[in-house]
């Protein structure tokens, strides 16, 4: 089963390469990541989708913890949350096709963002799955190129503060 | 309080291991680093040990913490002075041993261009150090250092790098060392849950088979006391990993030696058929569980750890315990208050201390490892700090010397490395002075850090190293008889091993060579009058003797051997 796990790490020097030392070193699998800063400069958050079964996911959480620069470890799965990827998606543009690639980008209520006389770029935001279907339906067009962001993603709610200690205790 | 005065980085350092009570620093110098071995050259309050490789000073210094339960000190060049001490960091980091290993690094803006000597040290041991930093700036050394001590000290301990550019330490700023240290991603839980530490007291009152299973974090964190009053109070069998020997005296009715695949057969029997194991700081690893689905089925487990990524990791337990396995026991002994009834238990593990107890030939005339570590054991009544290497001889050792202490036995266990005993045994001779210092090594353990002979004749160091001399690289050779269609590759050493008596003479030491098991007392009583030096006895052993009992890699208790199925076959 496919965890969205978030990660707050000190937003220092050689952070992430230990989060992806850890992953490679273990064996675990990374299906998308991405790091960014936070609302506390020193901060930054990675969100990481991985996959396993509960055994193995409950050792990343606890490899995620044990690394010292890692302040908060969250597996977001199972609670209610907000999952985002953006994704810029470069598509072929044959003659005639420009009304229908504009309809999908419309339903899909993506941008485009770039246009040439052969292509067209267009930026879609939302859940990986509604991704895929924009590119599903694009790819009759021919697609030339595709970069996506990996996903973002928040707990619903109020803000949780930033506890300052580890959850250690299993 | 800041200093009035800048400092240069280098004073900065040594400032910071004075105050860190460093009392050795196992080192060699080298270009990145000549700028603090220039302020060393003031240095009274620490001696330097030169190594003649890094790799040594990183096992002299593991020995040294192994031996002392303090930290570690090591001092090395850039480039390949950092990448020699990373076979040493990785077996610190195994086998969880407190080490900080200080490398130089090329001068900051040169980081990045293959300038000369430079490797990103800090990206190579990052898989393989608890923590490790670049110091970039002369204003973040001091508290950089402090970091480093309490995270290779405290939890579970491990090895730290800290990386320092070569401007770094020659320019100036203000000195202040930090008094408190907050960590804010590094916070260890000391004391475990009151409630899960009941509820496994009530457990083990009811069980009728119960067994601890100790492992080397009771040695780490000095809880042997504990683990004595809470075994003697109990009435509760004990059985030991590698690391753990030691942690509770061999001698001891209740202690049934090692378990796991070169374990004991009442031991292995034992976790077999308990309904109750009680893991004391030890990590469930291959070694010990064999094939993981066979292991120990029937018991109920209770996992103490302070590290809570190793619970659940390769045996999934029942009853988990978060904290420091010092203050769990103390707890666990205060809290039981009905001891479990385990006579029947008891009676039932000596009736297979009877059915299949250790033995080994010995009525041919011929020397045996067994005889010598037995002889060892009986010379020094269990008292000796003993670093053993790796290998059929690590195993002999485990099996026939009886530990009367921890922090005596001493031998590299996770990573399995050779070269690893007479470097570790020369840094447990500074930490150990009242108490003598045995380093056993294969004949090709011995070749692989031979090197630091020199360091042992140089400081007068009073170790015995002990060379086991079977011709072969013996454990693989069994491997290879037993799984390998005796296809005995490249492990016949035989023909183009040294004359061990013309090298350590050459190294200027007093050395002997028997394979005559008349002559081992006498050598014996030899090396262990000598306290002033280091003395060397090659013992000659038969080539093709075999470690037994043996569970092989994988497999379940089962199919354990307990002796060759083929006595005749020689090689």
């Amino acid at each position: 089963m496919k965890h969205t796990i978030s990660v707050l790490v000190e937003n220092r020097f050689g952070a992430f390469d230990r989060v992806a030392t850890m992953f490679s070193a273990k064996g675990f699998n990374i299906r998308s990541i991405s790091i960014g800063e936070t609302e506390i400069e020193e901060i930054s958050r990675m969100t990481i989708v991985t996959e396993g079964d509960d055994k193995l996911i409950d050792q990343v959480v606890k490899q995620l913890n044990r690394l010292i620069d890692t302040i908060k470890v969250v597996d977001l799965s199972t609670a209610p949350r907000v999952e985002r990827e953006l994704a810029l998606i470069k598509v072929s543009l044959p003659k005639g096709s420009m009304e229908q690639i504009k309809n999908i980008n419309d339903i899909f209520r993506g941008n485009v963002v770039d246009i040439t006389n052969k292509s067209m770029t267009i930026e879609v935001t939302g859940p990986p799955d509604k991704i895929d279907a924009a590119i599903n339906l694009l790819a009759a067009f021919g697609i030339k190129e595709i970069a996506r962001s990996g996903i973002v993603a928040l707990k619903r709610g109020e803000q949780t503060k930033i506890i300052k200690e580890k959850n250690l205790t299993t | 309080m800041v200093t009035k005065e800048k400092m240069f980085g280098a004073d900065i350092f040594f400032e910071c291991l004075k105050r860190e009570k460093v009392e050795y620093v196992f080192g060699y110098p080298g270009g990145a680093v000549l700028k603090i071995y220039e302020h060393l050259y003031d240095v009274d309050f620490l001696k330097h040990i030169l190594v003649r490789h890094e790799q040594g000073a990183v096992h002299a210094a593991e020995g040294y913490a192994k031996a002392s339960g303090k930290v570690g000190v090591v001092l090395v060049t850039s480039g390949p002075g950092a990448t020699n001490t990373v076979t040493g960091i990785a077996d610190a980091y195994m086998d969880s041993v407190p080490i900080v290993v200080f490398t130089g690094q090329v001068s900051s803006h040169l980081i990045g261009n293959d300038a000369f000597q430079e490797a990103d040290i800090v990206g190579i041991t990052r898989p393989v150090t608890k923590h490790n930093f670049l110091v970039r700036d002369v204003k973040e050394l001091a508290s950089t250092i402090r970091k480093a001590f309490y995270i290779a000290s405290t939890g579970r301990p491990g090895p730290v790098v800290v990386d320092l550019p070569k401007d770094v330490i020659a320019s100036k700023c203000f000195f202040e060392y930090p008094e408190e240290i907050d960590v804010r991603g590094y916070k260890p839980t000391y004391k475990g849950n009151g409630n899960q530490i009941k509820k496994a007291t009530e457990i083990i009152s009811k069980a009728k088979r119960p067994l601890l299973y100790v492992g080397g974090g009771v040695v780490m964190s000095g809880s042997s006391e504990e683990l004595k009053i809470f075994v003697s109070e109990n009435k509760l069998p004990v059985v030991m990993t590698l690391q753990g020997l030691g942690a509770f005296p061999g001698t001891d009715p209740l202690s049934l030696g090692m378990l796991g695949m070169h374990g004991t057969y009442w031991a292995n029997r034992a976790v077999d058929n308990c309904d109750v194991l009680v893991s004391l700081g030890a990590r469930f690893d291959d070694r010990v569980t064999g094939k993981v689905e066979t292991f120990c089925t029937n018991a109920y487990k209770i996992h103490v750890d302070i590290d809570p990524t190793a619970i659940d990791k390769n045996v999934v337990v029942d009853l988990p315990i978060v904290g420091d396995v010092k203050h769990v026991l103390a707890e666990l002994a205060a809290e039981m208050t009905t001891p479990p009834d385990t006579s029947n238990w008891l009676a039932q593990i000596n009736e297979w201390r009877e059915e299949c107890p250790l033995s080994y030939e010995n009525k041919d005339g011929r020397l045996r490892t067994e005889y010598v570590i037995e002889r060892i054991n009986e010379k020094t009544k269990g008292e000796a700090v003993i670093v053993t290497d790796v290998g059929q001889h690590q195993m002999w050792t485990a099996q026939y010397y009886k530990y009367n202490h921890p922090r005596s036995n001493i031998t590299s266990g996770g990573l399995g490395t050779m070269g690893f005993s007479l470097p570790a045994s020369i840094g447990a001779s500074f930490a150990v002075k009242d108490r003598p210092i045995v380093s056993i090594s294969g004949d090709g353990g011995f070749q692989m850090n031979i090197q630091e002979l020199v360091t042992a004749v140089y400081n007068k160091l009073p170790i015995k190293i002990f060379i086991i001399n079977n011709s072969f690289l013996g454990m693989v050779r069994q491997w290879q008889e037993l799984f390998h269609k005796e296809k005995y590759s490249f492990t016949d050493l035989g023909a183009s091993n040294p004359d061990f008596v013309k090298v350590g003479q050459a190294f200027g030491i007093e050395s002997y060579s028997t394979n005559d098991p008349k002559e081992v007392d006498s050598l014996l009583d030899k090396a262990f009058s000598v306290n002033d030096r280091p003395v060397l006895v090659e013992f000659k052993v038969v080539k093709e003797d075999m470690v037994f009992p043996m569970i092989p890699s994988g497999a379940s208790i089962s199919d354990i051997m307990v002796k060759r199925l083929n006595p005749k076959r020689m090689i």
